[in-house]
C-alpha cells in the first residue's frame, strides 16, 4: 500500500519533472529561434552563408552586460539597447563589407564570414577578457514558482513571453504587410521580384539589420542561460545552422519548429542521457540532412 | 585528318600538363637539402610537412572536385588518434606500419562518410562535414577511458622508425620521415590528377550536370576522390601524432578545419603545390605573429581571410601565376576563363 502510494507519487513527480523539462526546452528553443531568425532570412533571401551571425548575438550580449553591470541601466531597458546596437552594427557591416561578397561563391562567403568570426572572437577577448561574464538579472526575475506542481523559472517565462510575442509579430509582418509580401517575393525569386520593381537590395539591407538586431536581443536574453564568453559565436554557430538547415529557408514557421525541436531535444537529452552529450543532436541533424537536404519543412519545389 | 590532328594536339597538351618542370625539381631538392642545411629549423619544417600534406588532401576535394568541407579535421583527427592509440597500446610498434594503418582507417571512414556529401547543396555539405567532425570529437570526448578525454592521450611512446631511427627532440628524424611520406604521397596525387580520372574530376567540378551528360558517373568520382583525400588527411594526422607523441581533442576542432581552408587559399587551390606553399607561408606567419600576440593570433587569421575574399581570391593567388605559367602545371588562361565564367552549380536540377 505504502509502496504503491510511493510509486504513484514518484510517477507524478516524474510527470511534472518532464513538464518542467518541456518548459525549459521550449524556452531554450524560442531563444534559439530569435537568435537564428535573421540567419534564416539571410540564407533564404540572398543565398548567403553567414557563419558570423553569432557574432551579432555576442555583441548584443556584451552590450547588455556593459549597460546593466557598469552603467546601471535596468535589465528590461537594456534589451532594446542591445537590439539597436546589434542592428546598427549589422547595418554598417552589411553596407561596407557584406555587400561585396553577395555575388561570390559559397566558398568565398564561408571564408569571409569565418574570418569575421575569428576577428570578433579575438577582439572581444582583447577588450573584455576571455572569462565568461554574467548579467545581473533583477531579483524579481530570479527563482521559480510552482504552477500545478510544475517548476516554472521566472526568467524562462519572460523569455517565452518576449520570444513568443516576437514570433507572432514576425509572422504577422511577413504574412499581412506590404513589406512582408515584398520580402516573400524576393525570397521566392529575387530576379523576378527585381523585374517587378521591388528594391531587393534595400529590403535585404533592412532585413539584415533587423535580423542582426534580433540576434543581439537573443544574445542579451540568452546571456543568462547560454553563458557568454568570447567563444560564443563559434560555440553556437552549429546550433543556428541546424535551425536553419533543418527548418528550411522558405518560411519562418519551419525554423520555428526546428528551434523548438532542437531546444526540447537538447534539454531533454542532456537531462535523461547526459553521457551522450550533444552526440544525439549532431546525429539527428546529419540524418535529417541526408533524408531531406532542403530541410524538414521546405517545400519540395525549391530553387 | 582534322580530327586526327586535334587528337594529337590534345594528347600533347595533356602530356605537357604532366611533364616535370625544373621549378618542381628545385622545390623538392631544396626541401630535401633542408634535412642537412637547416637542422635548427627542423621542428617547424616538420609541422610544415604534415600541414602541407593535410592541405594537399583538402586540395584534392576542394580544388579538383569542388566540395567545400568545413570538417576535414575529422579524418585528420581520426588518423592522429589511431596512430597514437596503436603506439600506446603497442598494437603496431613500427611507426611506418602504424601510419599506414591509421591512413587505411581514415580511408574507410572517408568512404563511409563520402555518401553523406553526395546529396544536397553546398550548405548541406558544409553542415554534414562539420557534423561528422563534431560527432567524432564528441565520441573522443565521451570514451575518455580509451582516448584520455579532454586531457588528451598521454603517455604515448613512439618506437624507432623501421626499428633503427629514433625520434629525437629536435625533429631531425621527424622531418626526414614526414618529408619522405609527403613526397611519396605527392607523387601519387600528381599521377592521380594528371590521369584521365583527374581530368574527369575537373569536369565534374566545372559542371556536374554536363559531366554526367558526357558519360562521367559523377557520384562514383566524388566518392573515390573523397575517400582518397580522407586517407591522405588521416596520414597527415598520424604524422602529427607520431612526431609529437600526443593526440588531443583539438585535432578535431573547427578551428583546425578553418585554418586549413586558409592554408589552401593562401597557396591557391586547384594545383598541387598550393597546399604546400600555403603551409610554408602559414607556418612562418603563425610563428611570427603568435610571437607578437599569442592570445590574439585568431584575429590576424580572420583579417587575412577577410582581406583575401575582399581583394579576390584569384587576384591573391595570382602571385603564383609566374610559377604556374612557367611550369605548365595548369594553363593560366584556362584557369582564368574557368573562374570568370563559372557556371551556376546545380541550378537546373
Amino acid at each position: 500500500m505504502a509502496a504503491r502510494a510511493c510509486s504513484a507519487e514518484a510517477s507524478g513527480y516524474r510527470g511534472t519533472q518532464m513538464l518542467t523539462i518541456l518548459f525549459d526546452g521550449i524556452a531554450y528553443g524560442m531563444l534559439l529561434f530569435v537568435l537564428a531568425a535573421g540567419l534564416a532570412v539571410t540564407l533564404g533571401l540572398m543565398n548567403f552563408v553567414n557563419l558570423a551571425h553569432g557574432a551579432f548575438a555576442m555583441a548584443g550580449g556584451y552590450v547588455t552586460v556593459l549597460t546593466v553591470n557598469r552603467l546601471g541601466v535596468p535589465f528590461l531597458a537594456s534589451l532594446p539597447i542591445a537590439f539597436l546596437a546589434s542592428a546598427i552594427a549589422g547595418f554598417i557591416l552589411e553596407r561596407t563589407l557584406y555587400v561585396h561578397v553577395y555575388g561570390k561563391s559559397h566558398l568565398d562567403q564561408v571564408l569571409f564570414t569565418i574570418g569575421l568570426v575569428f576577428m570578433s572572437v579575438a577582439a572581444v577577448d582583447y577588450v573584455m577578457g576571455s572569462s565568461p561574464v554574467f548579467v545581473q538579472v533583477p531579483g524579481s526575475l530570479q527563482g521559480k514558482f510552482d504552477l500545478f506542481g510544475i517548476g516554472i523559472g521566472r526568467y524562462r517565462l519572460l523569455i517565452i513571453i518576449i520570444c513568443g510575442l516576437l514570433t507572432i509579430a514576425l509572422q504577422c509582418t511577413l504574412a499581412f504587410t506590404r513589406f512582408g509580401s515584398r520580402l516573400r517575393a524576393a525570397v521566392d525569386d529575387s530576379r523576378v521580384a527585381r523585374g517587378l520593381g521591388i528594391n531587393v537590395n534595400r529590403i535585404f539591407a533592412f532585413t539584415f539589420a533587423f535580423g542582426s538586431g534580433l540576434a543581439g536581443l537573443g544574445g542579451a536574453l540568452g546571456a543568462e542561460i547560454l553563458g557568454l564568453d568570447p567563444a560564443f559565436p563559434l560555440k553556437f554557430m552549429i546550433y543556428f545552422l541546424i535551425v536553419v538547415t533543418v527548418g528550411g529557408t522558405s518560411s519562418i514557421i519551419g525554423p520555428f519548429f526546428a528551434s523548438l525541436l532542437l531546444g526540447i531535444g537538447d534539454v531533454a537529452g542532456k537531462y535523461y542521457v547526459p553521457t551522450l552529450g550533444s552526440f544525439v543532436i549532431y546525429t539527428i541533424m546529419i540524418v535529417i540532412l541526408i533524408w531531406r537536404p532542403q530541410g524538414l519543412f521546405a517545400r519540395t519545389s525549391s530553387r | 585528318m582534322i580530327a586526327r590532328s586535334t587528337i594529337v594536339a590534345a594528347t600533347e597538351r595533356l602530356a605537357a600538363r604532366a611533364r616535370w618542370h625544373p621549378l618542381e625539381f628545385a622545390f623538392w631538392i631544396s626541401a630535401f637539402s633542408a634535412i642537412y642545411l637547416m637542422p635548427s629549423q627542423h621542428l617547424i619544417l616538420t609541422e610544415i610537412a604534415w600541414l602541407g600534406l593535410f592541405a594537399l588532401s583538402l586540395d584534392l576535394i576542394l580544388g579538383y572536385a569542388g566540395i567545400v568541407s568545413l570538417g576535414h579535421a575529422a579524418f585528420f583527427g581520426f588518423g592522429a588518434y589511431a596512430a597514437a592509440l596503436l603506439a600506446k597500446y603497442e598494437i603496431i610498434n613500427e611507426p611506418v606500419l602504424a601510419m599506414l594503418a591509421a591512413g587505411a582507417g581514415a580511408l574507410m571512414l572517408g568512404f563511409v562518410t563520402s555518401f553523406l556529401v553526395l546529396r544536397g547543396s553546398d550548405l548541406a555539405r558544409l553542415m554534414v562535414t562539420l557534423g561528422v567532425a563534431l560527432v567524432l570529437r564528441e565520441l573522443a570526448n565521451r570514451y575518455g577511458w580509451l582516448t584520455g578525454g579532454a586531457d588528451g592521450l598521454q603517455g604515448v611512446t613512439i618506437r624507432p622508425l623501421l626499428g633503427t631511427f629514433r625520434f629525437d627532440m629536435f625533429g631531425h628524424t621527424g622531418y626526414a620521415y614526414c618529408l619522405i611520406v609527403l613526397f611519396v604521397l605527392f607523387l601519387i596525387a600528381r599521377r592521380l590528377v594528371n590521369s584521365p580520372f583527374g581530368l574527369s574530376l575537373l569536369s565534374v567540378k566545372g559542371n556536374p550536370l554536363r559531366a554526367s551528360a558526357i558519360g562521367i558517373s559523377v557520384d562514383a568520382r566524388l566518392v573515390a576522390i573523397y575517400t582518397v583525400a580522407a586517407g591522405y588527411a588521416g596520414i597527415a594526422g598520424a604524422l602529427l601524432a607520431q612526431t609529437t607523441a600526443f593526440a588531443s581533442l583539438e585535432v578535431f576542432s573547427f578551428d583546425r578545419s578553418a585554418d586549413l581552408l586558409l592554408v589552401l587559399i593562401i597557396g591557391g587551390a586547384g594545383y598541387l603545390y598550393g597546399g604546400l606553399i600555403g603551409a610554408i607561408i602559414f607556418k612562418f606567419m603563425q610563428d611570427y605573429l603568435s610571437a607578437l600576440t599569442p592570445q590574439y593570433w585568431p584575429f590576424w587569421i580572420g583579417l587575412v581571410l577577410v582581406t583575401i575574399v575582399l581583394v579576390g581570391r584569384d587576384r591573391i593567388s595570382s602571385w603564383t601565376a609566374p610559377v604556374r605559367s612557367l611550369s605548365v602545371l595548369m594553363d593560366w588562361r584556362t584557369l582564368r576563363s574557368s573562374q570568370v565564367t563559372r557556371p551556376p552549380e546545380r541550378t537546373f536540377q
